[in-house]
């Protein structure tokens, strides 16, 4: 059937089989010496799992691929990320001695390697059928459609069918699942005990071992570099080297279609971290990139807000204790401390100062204001007192164009590389006339673009935002004073604003509801949603992500206050 | 969950095709190509599951930027559309036709003819028989082409009998027309739709060759088969055919009618109200005023000096046999509140006196038996006419005054 060759006696197409599994020609009945297995170039055969280290596989298959093995493609795919991370400047060690004993740590843990039985072995895998059995007859093992629903990555219902029903239908011989060689089994593991693979775990390991270096990249930054297409996710597999075929079940591990999350790679990262019962990661101190001083210090310059409210960063960030060691640093599998998210606090803490001295009620930082501008206006001497109207509107003039901007992008973004995907060999002809029309069409609509196509990636950039104090529009508000919301009491300097509105009473019970507040649903003043939703902006989270964290702070810090005096609902007295 | 915010392939094209809808709508072609070009990856994951997949969005917004943009030639079109032929076997049809339509607009008949037989001879397994209508479509447009190609060879003989030549290859060529084309033509108009241009060229070939019963049988079919959609078009083409058969002045009203109740507006009511006027049917002469009073209820119809010289004549001869007051009554009932405003106010007497004589004369007319000899409009119109010193106008003031206690049965 799929056989094409011309008879060599006849030259006729029309083969049928013989009960030994050979061809012979119905026209003029030549038996070949090829058998059915040898000819069908494009199945591709699989043999019962081995161990890596025993190295004993077929190296040549009849299409060119050699088996392979699911952890080889991501261990392939965390090579070109740490060699993406340290072309943007990140230590060589990082790749050589960090992330790959993380990587060889996990291989051993998850029994996948460096180990004398690994898993899977008792359990043939799904890609032979030795007898006619049909697929589903066996009770043992699952079917396919579940195997694929199994799989994180968000599938489409209608390719995991039509792939289960064009796999199913072939009963008698050899049916294909993956290219890999444990690609069904793969799919098949238990979660819980082993921790499988997936392609948003890839940047939970360099998130870690960048945490372990203190390396200045925040995981924010990272998902914004991947995002950006500096460190390689969406289409690594296209690097795979000729003889590592990918198809079937290979593209639900490795084809994903969405940009994961800052909470998932958080959380995994966690997760691995504990899995691979790590020691206690290297101190985070004060002269750290990650400490809230510091990143404090960057927010506030991206935020064009004035240096001086540095000064109160850091006096919230020692007056609760989140600038301690022991609070900072990571303690793998130790569930009792709250995990660090670096970049959201310092985000927070940021937010929290803003509404001490700004209130952000939707008034008195409009009153403020108002004080601070006639200030400016007759009195030009020792420099301009920050308003806050003005820095508003700076800086969501600019919020919005890069916004807009971003919009564009996201709705703009090519998912699919060249390297044509297809789930079956069935569809594999069908995918490649696809994929050409797509090739086509893009051309013929990209020259009537009027733009260029596949400009230049801008350079990745630590800032996304950024302000000069040379430019002489005012715009950049760095070096303004606090003076006009500030007071001397008693030698020191506090806030004029007496009050304080809390952002919830009570805190959730994270393990519960998942949140500690819930944003969505209290109404908040606009100049609040404004400020979360600028360093949602920045640091590409969702508002309530960074306002949890808000309400984690406010309740360190009035802790004493809540406890005495839990009548008072809303508003406090500092 | 935080899982409802990633952005994830769907979301993404999603926000792409919501990005080219608003540059379609403002005609920036450009950039509905620059999303365009983000979208075709879709094609990828083209699952008949959604009620308008992704090859048939590309499909209808690349035919609209291709057609628009300035830069794209129909080349470029040509070649989009063949593509887009190859891409879902379910609309190989449709593709054609629409593809036939444009090339048309573009005044290309013979590559659209030749689109067409290509089309006409496609065969798909079952795809055959399920796109049957869109299969008699096609070979509708063809029949209509070669309609057309008809047409030409007939002009061409009878430049030709002019200069005493008979040339008889063109005589054959259009009888093969007409063969081709009557063949489709026919084949479509027994499908209820709506089908003018088949039918009219269809009747136009009929009765070039005399066989008027087939005509005749067909409009009737056309206009009177209730499976068939209203179509006021139907009757009016009926009519038109009677009336170049000099058919009786019974049946041109009877096809009349049904367009007076689909189309009270419809321009052919002024025929129609002539023909009914000077019925000697009572009962027809009854519906003439109906009809002619209906019309003048449409604003199109505000300044008409011909119906409004019918609705007067027929006015004039009732008040002056003095019978069928009451018809006037009936009609002026329902729109004695609002005609004064709408047609007799004096910003109109002024307007229409300055524009158009003939047109204040019939209302005038008009307004002075239905709202009497103080009316407005009568009273300005009169006045100027007898100013000018026309003597239809000084007329006109005799008869209403003569005759004001008319107005004032009717308004009673």
């Amino acid at each position: 059937r799929d056989f094409n060759e011309r008879c060599a006696q006849c030259s006729e197409v029309n083969w049928g089989l013989t009960d030994g599994g050979r061809f012979y020609c119905r026209s003029c009945h030549n038996v070949t010496e090829r058998t059915r297995e040898v000819v069908n170039t494009d199945f591709i055969t699989n043999s019962r799992v081995q161990t890596i280290s025993k190295g004993s596989r077929k190296q040549e298959k009849n299409d060119g691929g050699s088996e392979w093995y699911i952890c080889e493609g991501f261990q392939l795919i965390l090579k070109k990320q740490v060699e993406a991370l340290e072309a943007l400047g990140v230590c060589p060690q990082m790749k050589d001695e960090i992330l790959c004993n993380f990587w060889r740590c996990y291989l051993q843990k998850s029994k996948q390697a460096y180990c004398k039985r690994p898993a899977g072995e008792a359990v043939k895998a799904l890609s032979v059928c030795e007898s006619s059995t049909d697929v589903d007859s066996d009770p043992e093992r699952p079917s396919l459609l579940h195997l694929l629903s199994l799989s994180e990555s968000e599938g489409d219902l209608q390719t995991d069918c039509s792939f289960a029903s064009s796999v199913s239908k072939v009963s008698e011989s050899t049916s294909v699942y993956s290219g890999s060689v444990d690609g069904s089994l793969y799919l098949m593991k238990n979660q819980k005990e082993n921790l499988r693979m997936t392609m948003p775990m890839t940047l939970s390991f360099c998130y870690m071992a960048l945490l372990w270096v203190r390396e200045p990249i925040t995981l924010s930054e990272l998902l914004r570099f991947v995002v950006e297409g500096h460190i390689p996710y969406l289409n690594v597999f296209q690097h795979f080297p000729e003889k590592m075929k990918l198809c079937g079940l290979d593209l639900k591990i490795f084809c994903v279609e969405s940009w994961p999350v800052y909470e998932e790679v958080f959380n995994k990262m966690h997760e691995l971290a504990a899995f691979l019962d790590l020691p206690r990661f290297p101190d985070i101190t004060e002269s750290c990139f990650l400490h809230p001083d510091m990143l404090c210090m960057k927010y506030l310059m991206e935020a064009n807000l004035p240096d001086e409210l540095h000064n109160w960063t850091c006096r919230v960030v020692k007056k609760i204790g989140i600038g301690e060691v022991d609070f900072l640093t990571l303690m793998p599998g130790n569930k009792s401390t709250r995990k660090v998210k670096y970049d959201v606090l310092a985000a927070a803490i940021i937010v929290v100062v803003l509404k001490l001295l700004f209130l952000l009620d939707d008034h008195y930082e409009w009153l403020l204001s108002e004080l601070a501008e006639e200030r400016n206006k007759n009195n030009t001497e020792g420099g301009p007192y920050f308003e806050f109207k003005k820095w508003y509107e700076v800086v969501k003039h600019s919020l919005d164009v890069k916004q807009k901007k971003l919009d564009e992008e996201r709705a703009k973004y090519v998912w699919r590389c060249e390297k044509p995907l297809f789930y079956s060999v069935k569809n594999k002809s069908k995918a490649l006339k696809r994929r050409q029309m797509v090739v086509n069409l893009q051309n013929q609509f990209g020259k009537l673009s009027g733009t260029v196509q596949g400009a230049e990636k801008p350079n990745p950039s630590s800032f996304q935002l950024s302000w000069s104090e040379e430019n002489t529009d005012g715009n950049c508000f760095h070096g303004h004073s606090l003076k006009g919301v500030l007071q001397e009491k008693r030698g020191l300097l506090t806030a004029m604003n007496p009050d304080y509105w809390l952002c919830t009473v009570k805190l959730c019970n994270e393990r519960l509801c998942g949140h500690l507040a819930h944003y969505r649903e209290v109404e908040f003043p606009q100049s609040y949603h404004f400020v979360l939703g600028l360093f949602s902006f920045l640091l590409r989270v969702q508002p309530s992500y960074i306002h949890d964290e808000v309400c984690m702070i406010e309740h360190k810090l009035f802790n004493k206050k809540l406890y005495k005096k839990l009548k008072y609902n809303t508003v406090l007295r500092k | 969950s935080s899982n409802e915010h990633k952005l994830n392939f769907k979301k993404s094209k999603d926000a792409c095709l919501s990005y080219i809808q608003d540059a379609l709508l403002q005609k920036q072609w450009k950039r509905a190509a620059e999303f365009l070009t983000c979208y075709v990856e879709s094609l990828d994951k083209d699952y008949s599951r959604e009620h308008i997949g992704p090859s048939e969005m590309i499909w209808r917004i690349g035919t609209e930027i291709l057609w628009h943009h300035s830069q794209s030639s129909m080349k470029e079109f040509n070649c989009f559309m063949e593509q887009m032929k190859t891409l879902g076997v379910k609309r190989y049809l449709k593709v054609c036709l629409e593809h036939v339509f444009h090339l048309l607009c573009n005044g290309q008949i013979d590559e659209a003819y030749q689109n067409l037989s290509l089309a006409e001879s496609w065969r798909f397994g079952e795809q055959t028989a399920i796109q049957d209508k869109e299969m008699k479509l096609i070979q509708a447009y063809r029949g209509l082409l070669d309609y057309y190609s008809w047409a030409k060879q007939k002009n061409i003989l009878f430049e030709n009998s002019e200069d005493g030549f008979s040339d008889l290859a063109v005589e054959q060529e259009m009888h093969g027309y007409f063969r081709k084309a009557a063949v489709n033509l026919k084949e479509i108009i027994k499908v209820p739709g709506v089908w003018d241009i088949f039918v009219k060229c269809y009747v136009d070939l009929l009765e070039f060759y005399g066989d008027h019963n087939e005509a005749r049988q067909v409009l009737n079919e056309y206009a009177y088969n209730s499976k068939f959609p209203a179509n006021p078009n139907a009757h009016v083409y009926l009519y038109q055919f009677l009336k170049r058969q000099g058919e009786s002045k019974k049946s041109l009203i009877s096809a009349l009618k049904i367009l007076h109740d689909i189309v009270p507006s419809h321009e052919l009511m002024i025929d129609f109200n002539t023909m009914l006027q000077k019925s000697k049917k009572r009962k027809k002469r009854r519906l003439g005023l109906e009809v002619i009073f209906a019309a003048l209820d449409y604003a199109g119809w505000k300044e008409n000096a011909k119906a409004w010289s019918c609705l007067a004549r027929q006015v004039k001869q009732i008040v002056i046999s003095e019978k069928h007051l009451d018809w006037i009554k009936q009609e002026w009932n329902s729109r004695k509140d609002w005609w004064p405003a709408f047609h007799f106010s004096r910003y109109l007497a002024k307007r229409n006196w300055q524009e158009n004589k003939s047109l204040s004369y019939g209302k005038a007319l008009v307004a002075g038996i239905l709202l009497g000899k103080g009316c407005k409009y009568f009273k300005y119109v009169s006045h100027q006419g007898c100013k000018a010193q026309l003597k239809r106008f000084r007329m006109l003031k005799k008869f209403v005054n003569r005759h004001n206690p008319v107005y004032l049965r009717i308004s009673g």
